[in-house]
């Protein structure tokens, strides 16, 4: 770890103020992945901006009949507010399905949108890679790279994004509210993060000093069948392998509208708006399934020891869809796939 | 024996137990000195070449920094002695940590930054630059397996591979049935939950106190004062509690040898802690790559058995495990030939880690074994018992005990087996397909390599102490040792007080090898044999006869009668290795039960039954726990743990609890243990046979058999992660 300066930010403007003046600054929420990136020297902020005395606390109701989930409201208050249990079960459930009990205490709504990728070429300072140091190159590309990008993926960097509460909030086409030196931004969440393409180093599209207020979450028709299902290498307390975020509106045995986004198989949750509507109109079937699967996947391009993790994104989506469509989602606490 | 017994036999909690919940029990980096200071380790990035030069100028000027060693300015003495060597060492020359500026393995140390605080020391250690010359590193096993070769001189203490007996070769060609095939087992790290770490204390007064996180506080001593020639010294070394060690903890590891480096050159006491992310660079179970040829007529009748392996080792060293020592020990066989080979890897040399070699060896044999049952139509169970032995056919002698059979019954009988349907993907709940699957384990049952010491003293107060230095590594020795004793010495629980784990107490060598209960146990009841002995004598009782059997006495009124305000006795356990009448070992049978998403791979290890035959159980409770442990951690093995390596890099990426899965408790069902009545007088004068490691070698292979059964689909390689399980998943 590097010494760094520590000060506790009181209002939005001073954070933004000192975050956008000294560009060594680190904002800190729950600091679960600020933190460790600190101790292994990935990340080496001059100044630690700790921002939850800032009064981004609260889960608040929308003139639209959406949500509000402040950037500090952690990770287990919003899994399990009734607001969201009853009206966006696919974001409790996938929150649930991360981390561990004591993790989501502590993680932020903007803490994790903006946790780094867990590439184990990443954390590790002795040897090279792009994200962390860009020009560096990829050791991945040609070594372990068995839990790597599928999808969208460059010749620089081959990392996926981790979480498991943005799957869900890029099926819920979330905005993302943001304010920095030059003003408050909504960014749609499918804008927010990014691919590596020639700047593997940047994870989203936030400008310099730009701090994460809220992200809203627009209002749903009623009814949603949903599901989250996460496959991972052991049955908790894992990073995806893939996981799958379904939200689908059934109507006479008829989708009438559904999304779907993908984890852990690119760098952000990969959603194709395209492939989505090949499902409207059209019934409920594993053959439907199938075949949004096939499109949603017929670019995925699999490194030397990954491309299991196409057919198993494929075989995930079919599940989930029809874990969605038979209105049985995926449970968190029983670990059987149904 | 065991029958009139008060307290031993019965499941008493822990006596530690209070002290580990309670945060009373120290461990090794847990303890201050005066003026402490703080060493890290900055480890290699390279894996093979020399270092050109180590730039501290930046580190040096931090702040705190008191000293950074390096292979430049190390002092001398520690490295050139003759005497660099530990006890468990494998044949070779043991790495020394900043010897020179040669790079055997990535993450080799490369500089110690001894600073005033911890936090100085690892931040100055970010800043030291090392310019490599580097040279091709091999770390592929898959590729130079190839230059294979037989170890020349085998380890002290491991048993080496049998002799071939028959002719397996003719046997395996000419019989009607032949099972061939290749398996496969990652490298694996033991990462106990205790980081490995050393805090010396170094005494104005020539001593020189060691708090060391190891399996052995004496082999530690005896290290340290020959690699550093501290013999006008008292050198102590104090482990009294541990944290799990899997047998990483049987060698002097490199945060004892940089501690004791830095303090004698400052003068000063040093502690050095091994971190989480370098945990890889102090050891691992050697992967391997194992062929077994199994030759039966269509009974199943086994008429040759062929197992070679090739396992890790480093270039320095020819680690060895007893990974084919108990393959011709399970079923009777006329032609067996075992072939236990290495390869030489630019890593650290492989270490023991729970059920060495056997955990490993069992699993390529087992699998083995129930491909057979397939190929011949037969029950795995049945299989087994048709061809099982009672005598030691490698060594024509028999067994001391051998209740295996009984094992296979009542684990069984437990688990509901008969309800099986032998077909693969014959078993299915929706859409998990169930699999069950059995596998035989096996494991060394014997008395330390080593005499052992015990003391037991009773003090007027009617207390009774007893001391041996080896350690308790969450095995359950302080709870065990203390019944024993209570037991020989008719007195309450409450009454005896054990200290272990110091170099200073009657040596007793290393907690291993599942050897500790046997002989800590049995020299702790001899030196109360011994102490009653005593107090009759001194208090001239002549009704010797009647006082022993009768449990109402009291020994300290004999104390009193003596005029003695304490008394002692000690006795020395020895294991003589030749003229042995009998083989002793554990047996295992395990069941298992998996369920499978037959679409997306994801596994269940919804049951364990372990049926345990070893010997004499002194406390079912701590029994229980070694051998759920154990079961645990053998579903790691199967499901989860790799300690993978970037071959171009030459280097383990699975630095942190992200990359290295354990099991979660969420992976965690049932796990059932069954002890079966063994009485054995043979194997050891307290009749046990000791728990450590058989709860670990059958489990893996139970899985990997259930899995097949669940799917139809045999994956000969662990860990069974979901990318090889699925081209088994047809949809
Ligand atoms: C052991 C472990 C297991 C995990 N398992 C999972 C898992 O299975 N699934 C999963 O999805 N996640 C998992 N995580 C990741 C976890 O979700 C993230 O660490 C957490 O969400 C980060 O939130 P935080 O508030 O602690 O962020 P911090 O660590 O405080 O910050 C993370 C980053 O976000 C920035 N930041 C924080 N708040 C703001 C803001 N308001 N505006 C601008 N920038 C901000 C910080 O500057 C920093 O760069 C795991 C983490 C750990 C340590």
């Amino acid at each position: 770890m590097k010494r760094f300066r520590y000060m506790k930010a009181v209002s939005v403007r001073e954070a933004i103020g000192i975050f956008a003046a000294e560009p060594g600054a680190a904002l800190m929420a729950g600091g679960t992945n600020l933190v460790d990136l600190m101790k292994y020297d990935v990340s080496t902020p001059t100044v630690v901006v700790d921002i939850n005395g800032l009064p981004l606390h609260d889960i608040t109701e929308q003139p639209d009949g959406g949500l509000r989930l402040g950037a500090l409201v952690s990770n287990a208050d919003v899994a399990y507010d009734p607001r969201i249990t009853e009206r966006y079960p696919l974001l409790s459930s996938a929150i649930l399905a991360g981390a561990s009990g004591q993790l989501r205490n502590m993680a932020t709504v903007g803490g994790n949108l903006l946790q780094r990728t867990r590439c184990s070429y990443f954390y590790d300072v002795q040897v090279p890679c792009n994200k962390r140091e860009p020009g560096s190159g990829c050791p991945a590309k040609t070594g372990l790279n068995r839990g790597h990008a599928i999808l969208g993926a460059s010749p620089l960097c081959i990392a996926t994004h981790p979480s498991d509460m943005c799957v869900a909030l890029s099926a819920l086409d979330a905005t993302i509210l943001v304010e920095g030196p030059r003003g408050v931004r909504s960014i749609p969440f499918s804008e927010f993060h990014r691919l590596p393409g020639e700047s593997p180093e940047r994870d989203t599209t936030l400008e310099p000093g730009e701090i994460i207020l809220a992200v809203d979450l627009p209002l749903l028709p009623p009814s949603m069948g949903y599901s989250y299902l996460k496959i991972r290498d052991r049955l908790s307390y894992a990073f995806a392998l893939v996981s799958v975020a379904v939200l689908i509106k059934i109507d006479d045995r008829i989708i009438q509208q559904a999304h779907l986004s993908l984890g852990s198989v690119a760098h952000k949750a990969w959603r194709d708006k395209d492939a989505e509507t090949l499902l409207v109109g059209a019934a409920p079937v594993r053959a439907v399934f199938k075949r949004i699967a096939d499109r949603l996947l017929d670019s995925a391009i699999a490194q030397e020891q990954n491309g299991f993790k196409i057919e198993l994104a494929h075989r995930a989506t079919v599940r989930c869809l029809e874990q969605a469509a038979a209105g049985t989602p995926q449970s968190q606490a029983n670990k059987r796939i149904c | 024996m065991a029958d009139a017994a008060l307290n031993t036999g019965r499941p008493l909690l822990r006596v530690d137990g209070p002290l580990k919940v309670t945060g009373g029990a120290k461990y090794a980096a847990e303890y201050d000195a005066p003026d402490l200071v703080h060493g890290v380790i900055v480890p290699s990035s390279i894996a093979r070449g020399r270092i050109v030069s180590v730039d501290t100028r930046a580190a040096q000027a931090f702040p705190g920094v008191l000293k950074i060693f390096t292979h430049e300015n190390r002092p001398w003495g520690a490295h050139f002695s003759v005497f660099f060597k530990d006890p468990m060492g494998p044949p070779g020359k043991p790495f020394r940590p900043l010897l020179d500026g040669q790079v055997h393995f990535s993450g080799q140390p490369v500089a110690l930054i001894v600073a005033e605080s911890f936090e100085a020391a690892r931040d100055a250690a970010a800043l030291v630059r090392v310019s490599y010359h580097t040279e091709a590193h091999k770390t592929d096993l898959e590729k130079e397996a190839v230059h294979a070769y037989t170890p020349p001189r085998t380890r002290l203490g491991v048993p080496p591979t049998p002799k071939p007996t028959g002719d397996a070769d003719r046997a395996f060609a000419s019989s009607p049935v032949k099972v061939e095939a290749t398996y496969r087992a990652s490298p694996e790290n033991h990462h106990p939950m205790e980081l490995f770490a050393s805090t010396v204390v170094w005494g104005a007064d020539k001593t020189i106190t060691v708090y060391d996180k190891t399996q052995s506080p004496k082999s530690v001593q005896i290290y340290l004062k020959a690699a550093f020639l501290l013999f006008g010294r008292r050198v102590r070394v104090v482990s009294p509690y541990v944290g799990g060690a899997f047998g990483l903890g049987l060698r002097p590891q490199q945060s004892v040898f940089l501690a004791m480096l830095a303090a004698k050159a400052l003068k000063r006491s040093v502690r050095v802690v091994i971190p989480r992310d370098q945990m890889y660079t102090l050891g691992y179970r050697a992967n391997a790559i194992q062929t077994v040829s199994l030759g039966a007529d269509e009974d199943g009748h086994l008429h040759a058995l062929k197992q070679e392996a090739i396992a890790a080792t480093s270039q320095y060293e020819d680690a060895q495990d007893p990974m084919l020592f108990f393959s011709g020990l399970l079923y009777g066989c006329e032609n067996v030939k075992l072939a236990y080979k290495l390869a030489k890897l630019d890593t650290i040399s492989p270490c023991d880690m729970r059920a060495p070699g056997a955990a490993t060896g069992m699993f390529a044999l087992e699998s083995a074994m129930d491909e057979l049952a397939y190929a011949t139509g037969r029950d795995p169970l049945d299989l087994r018992l048709e061809n099982y032995i009672d005598y030691d056919q490698m060594e024509h002698r028999k067994m001391s005990s051998k209740a295996l059979r009984d094992c296979y019954t009542q684990g069984a009988d437990k688990f509901g087996w008969s309800a099986r349907t032998a077909a693969p993907r014959s078993m299915r709940d929706g859409r998990d397909l169930i699999g069950w699957g059995m596998a035989t384990g096996i494991w060394d049952a014997a008395l330390s390599p080593l005499p052992a010491r015990a003391t037991v003293t009773l003090t007027a107060d009617n207390r009774l102490e007893v001391t041996t230095s080896v350690t308790d590594i969450g095995t359950g020795t302080y709870t065990i040792l203390s019944q024993l004793a209570a037991d020989a010495m008719q007195l309450p629980m409450d009454r005896v007080t054990t200290r272990l784990g110091d170099s200073s107490l009657p040596y007793n060598p290393t907690q291993g090898g599942s050897w500790t209960a046997s002989t800590a146990g049995s020299a702790v009841q001899a030196a109360c044999e011994k102490l009653k002995d005593k107090l009759l004598k001194h208090s001239h009782r002549t009704d010797q006869a009647s006082l022993t059997s009768d449990p109402s006495v009291e020994f300290v009124t004999l104390l009193n009668v003596a005029g003695k305000a304490r008394m002692e006795a000690t006795a020395t356990i020895t294991n003589l290795p030749f003229g042995k009448k009998f083989t002793s070992a554990t047996h295992s049978a395990v069941f298992v039960e998996v369920r499978i998403d037959e679409e997306l791979g994801a596994i269940r290890v919804t049951r364990v039954v372990s049926a345990i035959a070893a010997g004499r159980i002194l406390n079912p409770l701590t029994a229980q726990s070694q051998i759920r442990g154990a079961a645990i951690m053998a579903i790691g093995k199967a499901l989860h743990e790799d300690a993978a390596s970037d071959h171009n890099l030459g280097r383990c990426m699975a630095h942190s609890f992200a990359d290295y899965h354990i099991p979660s408790n969420a992976d965690v069902f049932d796990l059932e243990v069954i002890f079966v009545k063994e009485l054995d007088t043979e194997v050891s004068p307290i009749g046990t046979k000791g728990l450590g490691e058989i709860g670990s070698v059958a489990v893996a292979p139970a899985i990997a058999n259930a899995v097949f059964h669940a799917t139809g689909y045999r994956v000969r390689e662990l860990p069974i992660t979901i990318d090889r399980l699925l081209p088994g998943l047809p949809l």
